[in-house]
């Protein structure tokens, strides 16, 4: 199998990525950045980068100055030995060594099972976007947008901006949690009340808060969703696609795998982005949901010190303190609501891959014996799906990562 | 440079733009099925990102390809269903 070889290694392309390849690179190091995606540019910025002038193509094309070498299509499946990654691309296999890492590995949306939920055009709302993005075409397609988060205004806006019928945000979180947010961070809370709730009235669509999907219906594809209100009124809606996300849970596979600490908020790290391993760094929604800005700002820093200009990285602590104190706001403003640990019913399909029920799920004890007794978590997405459901649902932590973290081809564990 | 590329979903020829992603293909091709799961149950994409692995379709042959990381490229051959 080929070696390459780097002063600096990123995972992930997405905007604490970039920043970061860019500034390792800025201070003389060799940088590889890798991707599995066949685009520079993370979920945010899918599709963008091409579009000049805007930040991703700022960013991406600082780091084609910088002389980043850009992997597309590589998925990383394993460590083989300490500061050395095993990758799988499109037609071939490489191992890539390095004296820093840096994990960007983002997030994915939260789902939580209801019954439905599993049918065809039900996707999630930054998978729809991101579909959309991708060219799917959404015009004239009526879209229920639900769940939890800021992620779901944005996706309205996008949908609406590519002519979509959106019928209605469904947002979990109670509007007076949502208020109080706005008016611990305002100084004019009247404007910003006025901006979170009306945001998407402005635009025509409902934003209703206190209210989320029940279940989902139709036969070979989706027809319609019922939706529930906090005092217990149901309706359906019928619809093309539910988007539906209960905000983001960090990619942790890859940190867990190197032997890095996590919690099930992210990668602990110091102030410097450096992870419990020395010499692996870890920057943006891997560390913590955080946002674009903070995910830049981390970014930078964990370039910086990778890159060994420990001075340049200090110069952003105080900015990223105060990204770091929104994102917490937000945490709290978005939480769950404990209402929706009873979506499923009993026969409601919680792992997807191997078509697992709740009740049987439910009925272990914990994450190894579910593995063992039903093959919950043990197909192809290898629990990244149904883990945060189940985190969620009955409070197991997923327990161990092994080698290889993604179904891989067989020449890619043989050679 | 051409602004479109012409492939194939299920045996029907698809016209999507350049850079599209194979998901685009299958909408204008008009099918939401994917896959089958493991009990027999209609299945479509997810998460749109890798990770959900129910997009899986079979491109030019080749199994379990994730579409929503795939390009659409001139002449490729899509299989649903699968």
């Amino acid at each position: 199998m080929a070696d390459r070889d780097y002063d600096v290694v990123v995972v992930g392309a997405g905007p604490a990525g970039l920043a970061a390849a860019c500034r390792a690179a800025e201070c003389g190091r060799m940088v590889a950045m890798l991707d599995d995606n066949p685009h520079p540019g993370g979920q945010i910025w899918r599709a963008a980068a091409g579009k000049s002038p805007n930040a991703a193509a700022r960013w991406v094309q600082a780091a084609e100055r910088l002389g980043v070498e850009w992997i597309a299509g590589a998925r990383v499946f394993d460590a083989p030995e300490p500061q050395r990654l095993a990758v799988e691309m499109v037609d071939e296999e490489c191992h890539v060594r390095y004296r820093s890492l840096i994990l960007a590995t983002g997030a994915r949306e939260r789902f939580l099972p209801f019954p439905g939920w599993t049918l065809p055009n039900a996707m999630g709302a930054g998978g729809l976007q991101a579909l959309a993005k991708s060219g799917m075409p959404v015009a004239g397609k009526k879209i229920v947008i639900a769940g939890s988060g800021p992620l779901l205004l944005a996706v309205a806006r996008y949908m609406r901006s590519h002519d979509a019928d959106v019928c209605l945000i469904a947002e979990q979180a109670d509007q007076s949690k949502l208020l109080r947010f706005v008016l611990r961070l305002a100084g004019h809370p009247a404007k910003l009340i006025q901006a979170l709730t009306l945001r998407a009235g402005l635009l025509g669509v409902p934003y209703i808060t206190s209210c989320w999907p029940v279940s989902a219906q139709g036969g070979e594809r989706l027809q319609s969703v019922t939706l529930r209100r906090g005092d217990g009124t149901t309706w359906t809606e019928s619809c093309d696609y539910l988007a539906c996300g209960f905000g983001l849970v960090p990619n942790l596979e890859l940190a867990a795998l190197l032997g890095c600490r996590t919690s099930k908020a992210g990668v602990p790290v110091d102030e410097y982005q450096q992870t419990s391993v020395a010499g692996v760094y870890s920057a943006g929604e891997a560390t913590g949901i955080g946002g674009l800005e903070l995910s830049l700002m981390e970014g930078e820093i964990a370039g910086y010190a990778a890159g060994g200009s420990p001075d340049r990285a200090q110069a952003h602590f105080g900015a990223r303190e105060s990204h770091r104190r929104f994102a917490a706001a937000l945490e709290e403003a978005f939480a769950l609501r404990q209402e929706l640990r009873n979506l499923p019913q009993p026969g409601t399909l919680v792992c997807r891959c191997e078509d697992v029920t709740m009740e049987r799920v439910r009925a272990c004890a914990g994450w190894r014996e579910a593995k063992l007794h039903t093959r919950c978590g043990m197909g192809p997405c290898q629990g990244r799906i149904c883990g945060g459901a189940v985190e969620f649902l009955l409070g197991w932590q997923s327990e161990s990562v092994r080698p290889p973290i993604l179904p891989v081809r067989v020449r890619s564990m043989t050679e | 440079m051409p602004d479109s590329v012409t492939l194939s979903v299920n045996g029907t020829a698809i016209t999507v733009p350049v850079g599209a992603m194979v998901p685009t293909a299958v909408a204008i091709a008009g099918v939401s099925q994917y896959r089958r799961s493991v009990s027999g149950e209609p299945r479509g994409p997810l998460c749109g990102m890798g990770i959900c692995f129910e997009c899986r379709v079979i491109i030019d042959g080749r199994a379990h390809c994730r579409s929503c990381q795939v390009v659409c490229q001139p002449g490729m051959e899509v299989l649903t269903d699968g």
